[in-house]
């Protein structure tokens, strides 16, 4: 097991005051929650009990909003872990960036081989356009969050160079070289003012502009600029034309492989040895300026560090170095020279700053390193998540495993998307980052799922819909649940209804089934009628459900003067014991006017059905309690009369009927 | 996909429209709204894609979205239909229906008129709390509103109350709403039907109720035919859509097999009805079109070509069998398309007039095709 090599930061809570009182915290809805207590530094008069200052007002005042409680011992604070989160601006990056990354696990299956590595090489660079945009925004808007976006795509472009890419000796240089010229910029704007101005060869920053160019390797600008100098002096002519053609003539590794290294090794020694000897000779000793650029271009590291203030940082005059000595630079050699070119640079004094720490571990292929530092340096885990999921997809990272959680991909997507889980819009976003967690995504998403609050209907249709596509039965089961519950309290027994029906919860059908019956019990009428008579197959989800769809049926047979079909339905409802007790005495009731038809309803055998059921509920009743009162007897008794009255016809007409 | 521009707004966008053209206009439409959802803090935003200033004579400028104004509006935009030029009308998941009015002069937005809660829940305690308005529509000066409380509410712009309200008009939520006639209105709910409401009628029951077999799936949008009124197209749960023909039957004509998840929104193009447009939550929109000649079945809608076709419709349409209720518009007379090309998140909403298309989605962003037929 390792050993967590970093102590853990002590967080000030700004506003509490520790000596005044213990603090208190609970887990909660985003990361940590906060609270004053009224117990003093030492524990105080009663026996200190943690966190039951958490409990009761302390924690809904949370839930109402944050802080300002009036009395000091009130105030709640929240703690959000990452806090990168909940900037508005960066919304457009976490969204973008969700896209390519769907991209990206998509498209695993389909590539092989050379257009494989092509591709991932797409996909990094659409994550720098997509901070690159950001960044562009937030300038506008002056943002303080520029520097760290331009941090994030500097160690990302160094790192798609290193890792993704991972380009060979020769082109590598060109690649550093692209990355230098992308992110020290300075130089432009330079160039801008010199160019604006009359005579840009009088220009008090000329030579800087010159030499800015030469450092980054950009020799056909800086022959440009000297070439109007070269016409304003035509005494000098010949030293001009010395330099320009050294320049000109400087071999640079190709990108195609039409050379092999040694070849360029030849030619660079050759051109290296020209220069040399003009040097030697003194070519450029009437010009200071020109024979700084000779030693430059001779990788003299004096002359290079002396513009220090051009290049402005270390790596920077790293690949300067690379440049004019090392030009076949392989990638496993480059830690030395980026150890060296950090402590020449930097001196001895100045100690390194995390994005230098970041940086060296990336020239030093370190790759865990650099996703540690990163970690620790950046406030958001977009960022380390991003990367860390495509170097896996460049299959740097498999050996690796934690000795918590699955891997190290895995183990940032989750905290990415849990960040993303406690803010309340981009919780959608996390979803498709737990979907590509194989270990522990599932778990993760069933847990955050459930603390979505599910405040609108249509809300409460999407947290649904992800959950009924991933198989979810359980939070299925539990968000309808709610829904049920909440249209329930509103008295939308229709609503309530549907919900279940959704959720296939036969239990709180019964339960609403029940509601609707005991409504009509009361009221004597039936509400949400073209939802009832609608039910369709839904009605065979619970047996309370299938009764409140054949009581109505009943209704509506009565309604139509169907009477023997009624008569028959309502029998079969009392005799098969679908129908709740409670609603016996209604059904009994409900016979009544069709015992009293002028011609008879129910046969001898129907009637017997009756007076069993009367006499079933009455022997019930009678063991517990006699009816509460009279108007129940009077029912009973009314009943009595009426079934007897038809037994009477009954019998006399079937006789009838059989002597006929 | 180049003639298509997205913009990033930092917001779930749940509703966008277009403003609403002169009806003597040549040039397409250049300014729709949009409204969020599941924010803090809830906007409606006015946005320009007409070529301000930069386009030249090229005319082929793609210029993304730019924000004209925007004002905070309280809990989720649900629902949002344009009044007139000026005014828009705005459904709140808080019950509230607001009229915001768009001052072109110094491109600002304001309330304009407010019906506080005019969808509400009574609880047993008696004590009121909204209910979430979810569909609108208006034909000047008319308004009218359903929500999750089953309410149906006809509002009158200018006027203070109510002009009519159906309490307990449905017993499940009603989903959305459209004008059938000047004075009669559709409704979809989520036990999968469509009923008809005759609003002369001082009856509080609707005069028709269509709907569907087997499952009762809830229904989540329905558009009108624009031109032939009978037909009427649906967006349910399933993703499915319906097409029915409220002459004759309670059930779909037909069924067609679309979408993976719950079809948000679908749209007859209001001058060229034999396309149809659906987005839906699984992340796609699709384009049907009806229009692609069938050389079997002469059909006198398509002999003129596009432009003969625009002007007879009202003239011969009792006499041409739409190619939406044909028994079978799977069968080679309907082309779809999908206009999203790499699904992710829903795709909340889409408004499309004239040659344009413009949608939103979960994914805080908005898209704009500029050039649907071309």
């Amino acid at each position: 097991m390792e050993e967590p090599d970093v102590e853990p930061a002590v967080t000030v809570v700004p506003g509490a005051d520790p000596a005044a009182g213990q603090l208190c915290f609970a887990w909660g809805p985003t990361e940590v929650l906060v609270c004053e207590t009224r117990f003093g530094r030492t524990g105080g008069s009663r026996p200190g009990r943690p966190g039951s200052g958490a409990s009761g007002p302390a924690l809904s005042a949370c839930v109402a909003g944050r802080e300002e409680g009036g009395a000091s011992a009130s105030r709640v604070f929240v703690f959000r872990k990452d806090e990168d989160i909940y900037i508005d601006a960066l919304r457009k990056l976490f969204n973008e960036s969700h896209g390519i990354f769907l991209g990206l696990q998509r498209s695993e299956e389909k590539l092989a081989g050379k257009s494989r590595k092509a591709h991932l090489v797409q996909v990094s660079k659409n994550y720098r356009s997509v901070i690159r945009a950001c960044m562009e925004d937030m300038h506008q808007a002056a943002s303080k969050f520029v520097p760290i976006l331009s941090a994030m795509e500097l160690i990302w472009n160094l790192c798609e160079i290193l890792f993704v890419e991972a380009a060979a000796a020769g082109p590598l240089l060109l690649r550093l070289l692209d990355w230098v010229r992308l992110h020290v910029c300075d130089v432009d704007n330079m160039v801008r003012e010199v160019l604006s101005s009359e005579d840009p060869s009088k220009h008090e920053l000329f030579w800087n502009v010159v030499d800015a160019f030469v450092l980054q390797g950009r020799m056909d600008e800086a022959r440009h600029l000297l070439s109007k100098e070269a016409s304003a002096n035509p005494m000098s002519m010949n030293m001009y034309r010395i330099l320009d053609d050294l320049m000109e003539k400087m071999p640079v590794p190709s990108l195609n492989n039409m050379q092999t290294l040694t070849e360029m090794e030849l030619k660079w020694q050759h051109w290296h040895e020209e220069c040399q000897r003009y040097l030697q000779n003194g070519t450029f000793a009437s010009s200071s300026h020109m024979e700084s650029i000779c030693k430059i271009l001779l990788g003299d590291e004096d002359a290079i560090l002396e513009k220090k203030e051009l290049m402005t940082t270390w790596y920077h005059f790293l690949v300067t170095r690379l440049l004019y000595s090392h030009p076949t630079v392989k990638p496993m050699e480059l830690r030395f020279y980026a150890q060296s070119s950090m402590d020449l640079f930097l001196g001895r004094e100045c100690s390194p700053e995390p994005l230098d720490t970041i940086l060296m571990a990336a020239f030093a292929f370190e790759i865990h390193e650099v996703i540690k530092e990163c970690s620790i340096a950046l406030s958001n885990w977009w960022f380390v998540a991003h990367l860390t999921d495509l170097l896996d997809h460049c299959k740097l990272l498999q050996s690796h495993n934690l000795y918590f959680g699955s891997n190290m991909r895995e183990f940032l997507l989750l905290e990415y998307a849990s960040g993303l889980f406690s803010h309340h819009s981009l919780w959608q976003l996390g979803v498709s980052y737990f979907d590509y967690c194989p270990e522990y995504g599932r778990a993760y998403l069933e847990l955050h799922i459930e603390r979505i609050p599910l405040n609108t209907e249509q809300k409460a249709l999407k947290v649904l819909r992800i959950c009924e596509r991933r198989q979810m039965q359980e939070q299925v089961r539990s968000i309808c649940k709610i829904m049920a519950m909440k249209a329930l309290r509103n008295n939308r027994l229709g609503s309530a209804l549907s919900w279940s029906i959704r959720a296939k919860d036969s239990a709180f059908a019964t339960l609403i089934s029940d509601r609707f019956l005991k409504d009509y019990c009361e009221r004597g009428s039936f509400s949400d009628l073209d939802l009832i008579d609608n039910l369709g197959p839904s009605m065979l989800l619970s047996d309370r459900l299938t009764f409140l769809a054949k009581y109505r049926e009943f209704h509506r047979l009565y309604g139509e003067e169907q009477f023997s079909e009624a008569a028959r339905l309502l029998l079969m409802l009392l005799t098969s014991h679908i129908a709740p007790c409670f609603f016996w005495m209604t059904l009994l009731t409900d016979a009544l006017p069709l015992l009293e038809q002028k011609e008879v309803i129910f046969s001898t055998e129907q009637t017997y059905g009756l007076m069993r059921c009367l006499e079933d509920l009455t022997a019930g009743k009678l063991d517990k309690q006699k009816f509460q009162d009279d108007v129940e007897t009077m029912k009973v008794e009314m009943l009595r009369l009426a079934l007897a009255r038809n037994l009477a016809r009954a019998i006399i007409k079937e006789g009838t009927l059989e002597a006929s | 996909m180049e003639d298509v521009c997205a913009k990033f707004v930092s917001q779930k966008i749940s509703k966008v429209r277009w403003r609403p053209l002169h009806a003597a206009a040549l040039q397409p439409p250049d300014i729709f709204a949009t409204g969020s959802w599941d924010n803090e803090d809830n906007r409606i935003s006015l946005w320009s894609v007409g070529d301000l200033g930069n386009a030249g004579l090229s005319g082929e400028y793609q210029g993304e979205p730019q924000l004209l104004c925007d004002i905070r509006h309280n809990g989720d935009v649900r629902d949002m239909q344009f009044l007139d030029q000026e005014r828009i009308v705005v459904a709140s998941s808080t019950g509230t229906v607001t009229i915001f009015r768009h001052h072109q002069n110094n491109q600002t937005l304001s309330g304009n008129q407010r019906w506080e809660k005019a969808h509400y829940h009574v609880d047993q305690d008696t004590s009121c709390g909204g209910a979430a308005c979810t569909g609108v529509i208006c034909n000047k000066p008319e308004i009218v509103t359903v929500g999750e409380d089953g309410r149906i509410n006809l509002f009158r712009a200018d006027q203070k109350d109510a002009v009519r309200t159906i309490d307990n008009a449905d017993s499940s939520t009603l989903h959305a709403v459209t004008f059938l006639r000047t004075t009669e209105i559709l409704t979809v709910n989520s036990i999968g039907q469509l009923k008809i409401w005759d609003l002369r009628q001082q009856r509080n029951e609707p005069s028709q109720i269509f709907s569907l077999t087997g499952d009762r799936v809830p229904l989540h949008c329905v558009d009108r035919h624009p031109n032939q009124q009978h037909i009427v197209a649906t967006g349910g749960q399933d993703g499915m859509l319906s097409i029915w023909d409220i002459r004759h039957g309670t059930m779909p004509v037909c069924l067609l097999n679309a979408h993976e998840a719950e079809m948000w929104e679908v749209h007859f193009h209001p001058s060229n009805p034999d396309h149809l447009f659906t987005c839906s939550e699984d992340g796609s929109l699709w384009h049907w079109d009806t229009s692609t000649d069938v050389s079997e079945k002469p059909s006198f809608l398509h002999q003129g070509g596009r432009t003969t076709a625009y002007f007879s419709h009202s003239t011969i349409n009792q006499s041409v069998v739409s190619a939406w209720l044909s028994n079978d518009p799977t069968k080679d007379r309907m082309e779809i398309t999908n206009l999203v090309p790499n699904e992710t998140l829903s795709v909340n909403s889409l408004d499309v007039l004239g040659p344009c298309l413009v949608y939103g989605t979960d994914a805080e962003a908005i898209y704009v095709n500029r050039q649907l037929f071309a």
